[in-house]
């Protein structure tokens, strides 16, 4: 008899402490000697995780109101400009906004100081209006005396991404790491078998709605991610190669944890924020347990040549060979180093399904699924308006 | 052989051009990576110097008959373990194999294998190494 098993089911397992729960890990190894129905009947939920820098990503802050109040229009903290078009007091704070006096501290590290209980000072201006007469302000705020601080970030767990090489006889300083010149070294930035996005490649169970862990707290998928292709080729197994589906994520700073996100500032590039991610994933039924399975070995990503315009594709590798230490490039033996922490994303898979074994975290059904057939246009230079 | 030295002037120190003299006199080559000089009070250098061994033994005696202290230091790179997220960026610079990720994916430090080439300095995102300097 085929498997076929509801969230709703699962979650009265889950209350009840009966729901088997596996990180991707664990599933591709138990994928091994199971068979995908094996696997569907005996594991009700997988999870999975990823803790990398993901540049699109920020804050949400309200202030609260000064006595005089004032409409704040343009806003720094701790010298990082803000976002001053929104309502009087809301502002939103992008990761990778530069401080106008350091080049290495930017709005990732006020999310940070902020979460971290620091005080951050916040300097606005504003033209003065009738209902708001106050033209300036200098104050300092803390996690506990501002109102709304959530994290909104338009663009996360990017659904696999290339590797990056360097052709050139320039060290290059990118958000891909150093590359060393003359193809010195390879860099790739996924959890492989257990980031979220390559166990549910066609996102059956991920949408609208679907309850997450962010950075220690839970938080929910809103949106699709910005730039959120689903056109990209596929491997064999199902497997977008490069980058392809994204999703944008929010949830409440101040249940979130330090320890799971990092302000980032990579040489010469700039600042970015390291975001620990992790989601659950029904399994519903044969097809997804057949997902959840995937090992490293059949995921497969480009290795791009970051040293041209273009970053052209020089070759195929899979995640086996990458977390190997080397991969062949040319003929040559060519050192790999990753940039996203398996580590902490381990970490997070583990928290996760302690919570779901203990009951304290339930699945959600997607309110909606994402679009299907989307890609990703470019931006074309058109001629100026005269 | 290039190795650092930290130079001690005393406030009262002679008109010698000694950098000069250095570079005249015994055919090092000087790169000063760190002056603290005010005047009336001690003053520190640090500097690089690259030369035959015989060299700088004569250039020390010269140093010391200007009442100048002259000590080799060395660097040394200090990781800050506890805050390491075990990304793994800087193991892509370290060619010497002193940063490696262990079987948990953790990083590892081996400092008998560091160089000192100080790649990892710029590599770490969250600035975690930095450079010591000790006799
Ligand atoms: S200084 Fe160079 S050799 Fe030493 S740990 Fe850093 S990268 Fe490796
Ligand atoms: S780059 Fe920095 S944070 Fe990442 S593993 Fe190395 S020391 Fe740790």
């Amino acid at each position: 008899m085929k498997i076929q098993k509801t969230v709703a089911e699962i979650n009265e397992k889950i209350k009840k402490g009966e729901a088997v729960v596996l990180t991707a890990e664990e599933v591709s190894q138990m994928a091994e000697t199971a068979s995908p129905a094996e696997i569907a009947k005996k594991v009700d939920v997988v999870t999975t995780a990823t803790f990398g820098a993901m540049c699109s990503s920020g804050a949400f802050i309200n202030f609260g109101h000064a006595d005089p109040p004032i409409r704040m229009e343009e806003i720094k903290l701790n010298n990082v400009p803000a976002y001053g078009g929104l309502a009087a007091v809301d502002t939103y704070i992008g990761a990778t906004a530069e401080s106008e006096t350091d080049p290495t501290y930017g709005g990732a590290h006020v999310i940070e100081d902020l979460l971290k209980g620091r005080d951050v000072v916040l300097e606005a201006r504003a033209k003065g209006t009738d209902c708001y007469p106050r033209k300036t302000i200098q104050t300092t705020i803390n996690i506990n005396n501002i109102n709304e601080f959530y994290l909104y970030n338009p663009r996360n767990a990017y659904q696999n991404y290339p590797a990056a090489t360097n052709s050139t006889s320039k060290i290059l300083y990118t958000y891909m790491g150093n590359l060393l010149p003359k193809f010195g070294n390879i860099t790739y930035s996924t959890a492989g078998e257990l980031s979220p996005l390559l166990n549910d490649p066609e996102l059956r169970t991920i949408g609208i709605g679907t309850r997450i862990f962010l950075c220690g707290a839970e938080g929910y998928v809103t949106w699709n991610g910005t730039q959120f292709n689903r056109s990209k080729p596929r491997n064999v197994y199902g497997i977008p190669l490069g980058n392809a589906a994204t999703i944008a994520v929010t949830g409440d700073l101040k249940q979130m944890s330090a320890e799971f996100l990092k302000a980032a500032y990579f040489e010469k590039y700039g600042i970015s924020i390291f975001i620990g991610l992790g989601i659950p994933i029904p399994v519903l039924d044969e097809d997804l347990a057949k997902r959840v399975s995937i090992k490293n070995c059949e995921i497969d990503t480009v290795i791009c040549d970051y040293g041209q315009p273009d970053h052209p594709v020089l070759a195929r590798v899979h995640y086996a060979q990458l977390q190997s230490g080397h991969v062949l490039l040319n003929g040559k033996k060519v050192r790999t180093a990753p940039m996203a922490s398996l580590y902490k994303a381990r970490q997070i898979a583990d928290i996760l399904k302690n919570k779901i074994e203990t009951g304290r975290f339930l699945l959600t059904e997607p309110v909606q699924l994402f679009p299907e057939n989307t890609t990703t246009k470019p931006l074309n230079m058109r001629e100026e308006a005269s | 052989m290039k190795k650092r030295y930290v130079l001690t002037f005393p406030s009262d120190t002679t008109n010698e051009p000694i950098t000069y003299n250095l570079v005249k006199q015994f055919d090092i080559k000087i790169n000063i990576i760190k002056a603290k000089i005010n005047a009336g009070e001690e003053g520190t250098l640090l500097l690089e110097m690259d030369a035959a061994q015989e060299n700088i033994r004569k250039a020390r005696k010269y140093l010391e008959e200007n009442h100048i202290a002259c000590q080799s230091v060395e660097k040394k790179v200090h990781w800050k373990e506890d805050e390491c997220m075990h990304c793994g960026a800087c193991t892509a610079v370290c060619f010497s194999q002193a940063l490696t990720m262990d079987a948990n994916r953790q990083l590892i430090f081996n400092t008998e294998k560091c160089i000192v080439c100080e790649l990892c300095v710029k590599a770490c995102p969250l600035k975690l190494f930095e450079i010591h300097f000790s006799e």
